[in-house]
């Protein structure tokens, strides 16, 4: 009696998913975690807002899928000078409103983003002037030779000029002054889909720009993008399941096993560019946090070495993880220039000769130290710590775990309150460099800013700086390499794992996944 | 009774400052909205700046009395996270968060007093043990869980009902409703059921215990050795006799319905306010999380004065009582 109206629910539910399915083959409904903070492209820095501007804008040059670079709205680049770039623009390229975009535009968008309030100043503070020569052709000047900056050049997108005149939106946004700008509800740009609605939160809708200049070389086969951000984890994948999403973005690491065993799900998977690592701090003489009297135990190489020796990665990606980790040897994700696959090869769990360093040490009988950790920025960030206090506990190490909420956690980082703490880094400029300036140059105010361990060595100072302005790509390596051997000889950070990041869909959907997280819905297919 | 309405209104505007001093002391504890507002390749000078600008270094004190100050010509300053004026967006995404109260209170209300009615009158009966026990599983499962499992059932399984958003809306003036709108509609159903089901087990039990109360006094005795028809006796004397607390509660929870939509609207990915409160947190978004408390503050102070109000119109011994009081 229950069974057949349970039938015919079930038989009226199919048909009605199916439905609406069929009407809606190209629209691509797509949630992520969070929603872009602003649609103004230079105002923040920030991976939710960086992917929605890409696909409304365009930079100069683009990061493809496979990370690497190809020419975007600009078709050569190369020095003149040292300091001097000229850039060759694409020519017949039209905004969405159909004016021409033009060398004046590129500039004005340069400027743009490199003085306050932009958020990516710091990002390209290398450009110290950029000029107009004629319609299609630019030079930028460095302050200094600087062979990255086409890398960097990436997540700087195109804006028209005559519009942000038009809307009073020459600048990026500011916060101090407490209005609200044009640009952060709508955005015009030369990309591949145009802005048609927005709602802050709620949902964002994309349509197709029939137009775009580089519509024969991508599939371009979604019509219409329905952009939903949707917090609760379960909530996203059910969404998935029941098919009123296309692809989603962080399904949580429990629900991978599930979304994979159902025949109309598929999930893509890739190490992201971001490495997880414990950073120490060894340069204060004394230590707060810890129980050791008149010195500090992190100073000594020793005690660090013990430290890496005791934490089982291979059982943090098993059990923690799901395997859902890479192991790393060196905090250098593996897509960077640098990145050398000897570096990234971990010692093996060995407690014993960890407990043998500590006793050389003079800690035979250990000591016990706070340990710091955010508990809602990486995956699965708390209970990594939990397992790493365990191990350390049975080299003789006492870890206090301190799992707090990253504003809090980053935070007491950035005041330099905390001795061992967990941190993540992704490089957007894939390339080594970038790691070195925050995190082993010497915290001067101006480089180091993440920096928080006290590391400060006169030779690695030297290779950072001479690498910034290295333009022979050779030599350039070569102190990459350097810095590297230094960097891991220390063991300034000790690594965990390269993260790895996954992609929900429905089977029918195609995306190639990106290690940026930041999918190109341009380049979905449907079956 | 003039007098009373200024005396409440007074004591509202000293909750409400109470309220938003707790609140700021409390936002202490929150961290620091500047890592979530630049990008890492930021200084630490450029970052102690715009926390100069943003007046984060002032002494507490000094940033209340600005907060209070502002807020008292109406501005309450610029999201963090959202980068837009803070009225503009609570005022954008209450609508969402009143129209699911409404429906969540409606739906608790009628069904509530329904059951608890029948349960009374029936305390014996199959299907009033069958009711009981359900309630049971509605006042014990926490709210998300319920949302998480009807998300499951409805959504995922049978898929007739949406599993998040608010479906299409209407635009009126400002008022974006979902009340005009099929997939409005639908997607009210389950956000409602799940925010409403607790008040709906709190009022059922209420009224079925206050009826059971109420149908064992004298004069429903009388009422019956009077020989007046069942209906006229339960409902005319019986079931108006239990309605002031109802109306209490009923009232009070009101203000719950709206204060705690924030865990349906997470689960739901409802865009109300109380899914904006819980952004603000993540994000330390100081002037939007020191605006929304007030707001639910003022909500509450609003609906206990009305609950107040509303013992006049129902109970008319309060009436006689004032009346004579003031007559002495």
């Amino acid at each position: 009696m229950i069974r057949k109206p349970m039938i015919y629910a079930l038989l009226l539910g199919t048909a009605l998913g199916a439905m609406s399915l069929e009407a809606s083959a190209q629209t691509l409904r797509f949630a992520s975690q969070s929603d872009a903070l602003t649609l103004d492209p230079h105002a923040q820095n920030e991976g939710p807002t960086i992917t929605l501007a890409q696909q409304i804008h365009d930079p100069l040059i683009i990061r493809d899928d496979e990370m690497g670079i190809r020419e975007g709205l600009a078709v050569s680049w190369e020095t003149v000078e040292p300091t001097l770039w000229e850039f060759k623009l694409r020519e017949g390229v039209k905004f969405h409103d159909g004016s021409d975009f033009t060398a004046e535009d590129a500039a004005f968008s340069l400027e743009r983003a490199r003085v306050p309030p932009s958020d990516y100043r710091n990002y390209i503070s290398s450009i110290s002037e950029v000029r107009v020569v004629d319609d299609y052709t630019l030079h930028i000047e460095t302050s200094a030779p600087n062979p990255i900056l086409p890398q960097q050049l990436t997540n700087i997108v195109m804006m028209s000029k005559a519009w942000a005149e038009e809307h009073g939106v020459e600048q990026a946004q500011n916060y101090a002054e407490g209005e609200e700008n044009y640009a952060v509800r709508n955005a015009m740009g030369t990309g591949a889909f145009k802005l048609e609605s927005r709602a802050p939160d709620e949902r964002t809708v994309l349509v197709r720009n029939d137009d775009y200049w580089d519509a024969d070389n991508i599939p371009m086969e979604v019509e219409r993008v329905v952009f939903t951000p949707i917090a609760s984890a379960a909530t996203r994948v059910a969404a998935l399941l029941s098919g009123e999403l296309d692809l989603i973005l962080y399904p949580p690491v429990q629900d991978l096993q599930r979304l994979e065993q159902s025949p109309d799900i598929q999930v893509k998977s890739t190490p992201e560019n971001r490495t997880i690592f414990l950073g120490l701090n060894q340069g204060a003489d004394d230590l707060d946090s810890d129980s050791v009297e008149g010195q500090n135990p992190l100073a000594d190489k020793r005690v660090r070495e013990a430290i890496n020796l005791a934490i089982d990665v291979d059982a943090i990606q098993r059990v923690v993880m799901r395997g859902q980790s890479v192991p790393a040897g060196s905090i250098a994700p593996i897509y960077i220039t640098g990145y050398q696959e000897e570096f990234d090869q971990r010692p093996d769990r060995d407690l014993d000769r960890a407990r043998e360093l500590l006793a050389e040490a003079g800690y035979e009988d250990g000591f016990s130290i706070d340990f710091a950790c955010p508990n809602d920025r990486y995956n699965n960030d708390e209970a990594i710590c939990q397992a790493v206090v365990g191990m350390l506990g049975q080299a003789g190490i006492e870890a206090n775990l301190r799992a707090q909420t990253r504003s809090l956690h980053f935070q007491q980082l950035q005041n330099g309150e905390l001795d061992f703490y967990m941190l993540g880094w992704g490089v957007p400029t894939f390339d080594s460099e970038y790691i070195f300036n925050f995190l082993y140059h010497t915290n001067d105010g101006e480089r180091g800013s993440w920096n928080m361990t006290g590391f400060s060595n006169e030779r690695m100072d030297e290779l950072v700086q001479a690498m910034s302005g290295e333009t022979d790509l050779d030599a350039r390596d070569e102190l990459i390499a350097e810095a590297w051997e230094i960097a891991l000889d220390d063991l300034t950070y000790i690594p965990l794992h390269h993260e790895v990041l996954n992609w929900a869909m429905q089977a029918n959907v195609d995306i190639p996944i990106r290690a940026d997280n930041s999918p190109r819905f341009a380049h979905v297919t449907f079956d | 009774m003039l007098a009373f309405i200024v005396r409440r209104v007074l004591q509202s505007i000293i909750v409400m400052l109470v309220v938003a001093l707790v609140s700021f002391s409390l936002f202490n504890f929150v961290g620091d909205p500047i890592n979530n507002m630049v990008g890492q390749e930021t200084t630490q000078q450029q970052r102690e700046q715009l926390r100069e600008e943003l007046g984060l270094n002032d002494p507490f004190a000094v940033q209340f009395a600005r907060f209070v100050g502002n807020a008292v010509q109406g501005n309450f300053g610029i999201s963090y996270r959202l980068a837009r004026p803070v009225d503009v967006v609570i005022a954008e995404r209450l609508p969402a968060t009143l129209e699911l109260a409404f429906v969540s209170a409606l739906f608790a209300l009628v069904v509530g007093v329904a059951t608890g009615v029948y349960t009374a009158l029936n305390r014996s009966g199959i299907i009033s043990r069958v009711i009981m026990t359900i309630s049971l599983i509605g006042v014990s499962l926490p709210t998300f869980l319920i949302g998480i499992l009807l998300i499951w059932v409805f959504a995922v399984q049978l898929q007739w009902l949406p599993s998040f958003g608010r479906g299409d809306v209407v635009d009126l003036g400002g008022w974006r409703t979902g009340f005009l709108t099929s997939s409005g509609l639908k997607a009210l159903i389950l956000p409602a059921i799940t925010l409403g089901l607790f008040q709906l087990t709190l009022i059922m039990r209420l009224v079925r215990a206050e009826m059971l109360e109420v149908l064992r006094t004298d004069y429903i005795k009388f009422a019956r050795a009077r020989g007046l028809p069942d209906r006229a006796i339960n409902f005319g004397h019986a079931l108006k006799n239990t309605l002031v607390p109802v109306i209490t509660i009923t009232g009070l929870q009101l203000g719950s319905i709206i204060a705690f939509s924030i865990i349906t609207e997470t689960v739901f990915q409802w865009p109300g306010v109380g899914l904006l409160f819980i952004n603000a947190i993540q994000f330390v978004d100081i002037p939007l999380m020191a605006a929304y408390l007030v707001l639910i503050a003022l909500f509450f102070v609003v609906i206990n004065l009305l609950v107040d109000l509303l013992y006049y119109a129902v109970d008319p011994r309060l009436r006689f009582d004032a009346s004579t009081a003031r007559g002495h």
